[in-house]
């Protein structure tokens, strides 16, 4: 059984269809890259998966049992967790208590405020600072340490490298490979195709709403993964008459 | 009137100011709605209390303990049943609603009641009239002490339960950002309830101590709202500490305009209120030019 299914999934804003027809199945264990460009439809895809958009139709199964009509809250208890584009931290709450609301669910397991605290020492000097007075690499820090506290079996990060000065972008990405010691499976959604190749296992590309390339890291070349990138070799499935998405 | 005694009953007649704008401050604080219908509700409280003290023949304390329950669970199914499908529709939806349930609050109380104007001062005995007398200037009523020391401790504890409790995290974190909350399993539906239940039982205790300190008829509501949103503004739209101060202001205000005129009261209250409010919009927009000082052009 894997541990998320997708079948078939369109999500729309509104009149826009971001995610078309996507479906894949995610294995226990795996790090997988969502690439593509800007408006490709990755961060739609991984707000779907966590909850944040109700698709228009499909089938989100997770750990086989179907999830699509869960709210965000009751998919955070079966274990999935997003960690936002933009961080969206509680601005007006301690690093402290942003960890600690993320317990409210009740997933008990290896992280908790001090497993965070070791994986981010940053962290720890600022723990009862406002989340509003942070750093950036401070703040992504936080993000992280609060999706991880709700223990999740499924971690999707979202641009986490986004706005971020690289050595900080350096320090994140060295502690990815920790964040697998929850027992956790990742999506990154990354722009930085060198970074995410880096620590991913498995590889996919998304174009104009749909997953044009996807396959193991070292079996795909970065020439495959660039072209489907920019939709150069029109990957598969797609359609020359859609206009891009934004 | 000495000046102690007047800043004392301004001070304390705030009290119960600040305890009406309690529940009006937590629902704008966390769900950004404004109950048009808080005073009303405050009114149906005062009803409630009424009607089963006086059925049952019990002290309206006693009364307001099985009424505090009943006006949580109103405050709830009002979220659940009205206000939840309202916020889907934006900002004005809810004011709407909240304004339409004003409305059906009054009448329905006017349908059943009649327009009689009632008070709960002759059901708590002495506690109606009694004082102490601090000096021959200073006398402090004992029912006003004890609605100030409600505000302060419903204050007081409503925000060591925000700061301390995971509940209160939770609400904290749903009223900054319901959506985000979600994503880290906090059922922001359920929040939002359990805020506008609270709300709506200090509304219900409000009202109760607004029939035991004055009288109250079916449409007393709409001018009781007006005095809770007078305080939330003066106080800081969103600060329980700040709600507590704006009763202060706006109780010394009405208090120091009686003395001058007794029908000063009210209009030196609505005076202060707007003063406040036309200050801090003058401040944004002297800030949004770069300062006060260069915003009036003169200090080269």
């Amino acid at each position: 059984m894997s541990l998320l299914t997708l079948d078939r999934l369109d999500v729309r804003h509104g009149l826009l269809q971001a995610v078309r027809e996507v479906s894949f199945a995610i294995e226990k264990g795996e790090i997988v890259a969502l690439v593509g460009a800007n408006g490709a439809g990755k961060s739609t895809l991984l707000r779907a998966i966590a909850g944040a958009h109700i698709p228009a139709s499909g089938r989100i199964a997770f750990e086989g049992a179907d999830v699509t009509g869960l709210r965000a809250h009751k998919r955070v208890a079966k274990g999935i967790a997003l960690v936002p584009e933009g961080r969206r931290l509680f601005g007006a709450m301690t690093i402290d208590e942003n960890l600690q609301v993320a317990t409210r669910v009740g997933r008990r397991g290896y992280w908790t405020s001090e497993t965070v605290m070791e994986l981010f020492p940053m962290l720890r000097a600022r723990r009862s600072s406002l989340t509003g007075n942070l750093s950036g690499g401070e703040r992504q820090a936080a993000a992280i340490g609060r999706a991880l506290m709700t223990n999740p079996r499924l971690l999707l990060l979202d641009e986490v490298s986004l706005g971020l000065a690289p050595v900080v972008v350096d320090g994140l990405y060295r502690s990815m490979r920790s964040l697998l010691q929850g027992d956790a499976t990742l999506v990154l959604v990354e722009q930085d195709l060198g970074r995410a190749l880096s620590v991913a296992t498995r590889v996919m590309c998304m174009l104009e709403g749909r997953i044009v390339l996807d396959g193991r890291v070292g079996e795909v070349t970065r020439e495959q993964i660039v072209d489907a990138y920019f939709g150069l070799r029109g990957g598969a499935g797609r359609d020359h008459d859609t206009k891009a998405t934004a | 009137m000495s000046i102690v005694n007047l800043v004392a009953q301004g001070a304390l007649l705030g009290g119960y100011y600040a305890l009406l704008a309690c529940g009006l401050s937590l629902m704008f604080g966390v769900m950004r709605i404004i109950n048009l219908a808080h005073g009303d509700l405050a009114v149906l409280g005062a009803f409630l209390v009424f009607v089963i003290s006086d059925y049952f023949n019990i002290s309206p304390f006693l009364a307001l303990v099985a009424v505090l329950p009943i006006m949580a669970a109103v405050g709830w199914l009002m979220q659940r049943g009205m206000l939840e499908r309202s916020l889907r529709s934006g900002m004005l939806v809810p004011l709407l609603a909240t304004f339409g349930l004003s409305i059906a609050v009054e009448n329905l109380l006017f349908e059943a009641y009649g327009a009689d104007t009632r008070s709960l001062a002759p059901m708590i005995g002495d506690l109606a009239f009694d004082s102490l007398e601090v000096s021959n200037q200073l006398s402090i009523s004992y029912l006003a002490a004890l609605i100030f020391a409600l505000a302060v401790a419903l204050l007081g504890g409503l925000s060591l339960f925000l700061k301390h409790t995971s509940l209160g995290r939770a609400i904290r974190a749903t009223a900054e950002d319901a959506d985000t909350a979600e994503l880290v399993g906090v059922n922001s539906r359920s929040v939002y309830a359990i805020a506008a239940a609270i709300a709506v039982a200090t509304a219900g205790l409000a009202g109760t101590m607004l029939a035991m300190r004055a009288t109250f008829d079916p449409y007393s509501g709409p001018m009781q709202l007006i005095f809770a949103f007078e305080a939330v503004v003066i106080g800081g739209i969103g600060s329980l500490w700040g709600t507590l101060l704006g009763g202060i202001v706006l109780g010394l205000a009405q208090s120091i305009g009686a003395t001058f005129d007794p029908r000063w009261f009210l209009l030196a209250g609505h005076l202060t209120f707007l003063a406040i409010l036309g200050g801090r919009m003058f401040n944004e927009w002297a800030r949004a030019r770069g300062g006060l000082r260069s915003s009036l052009g003169f200090w080269r």
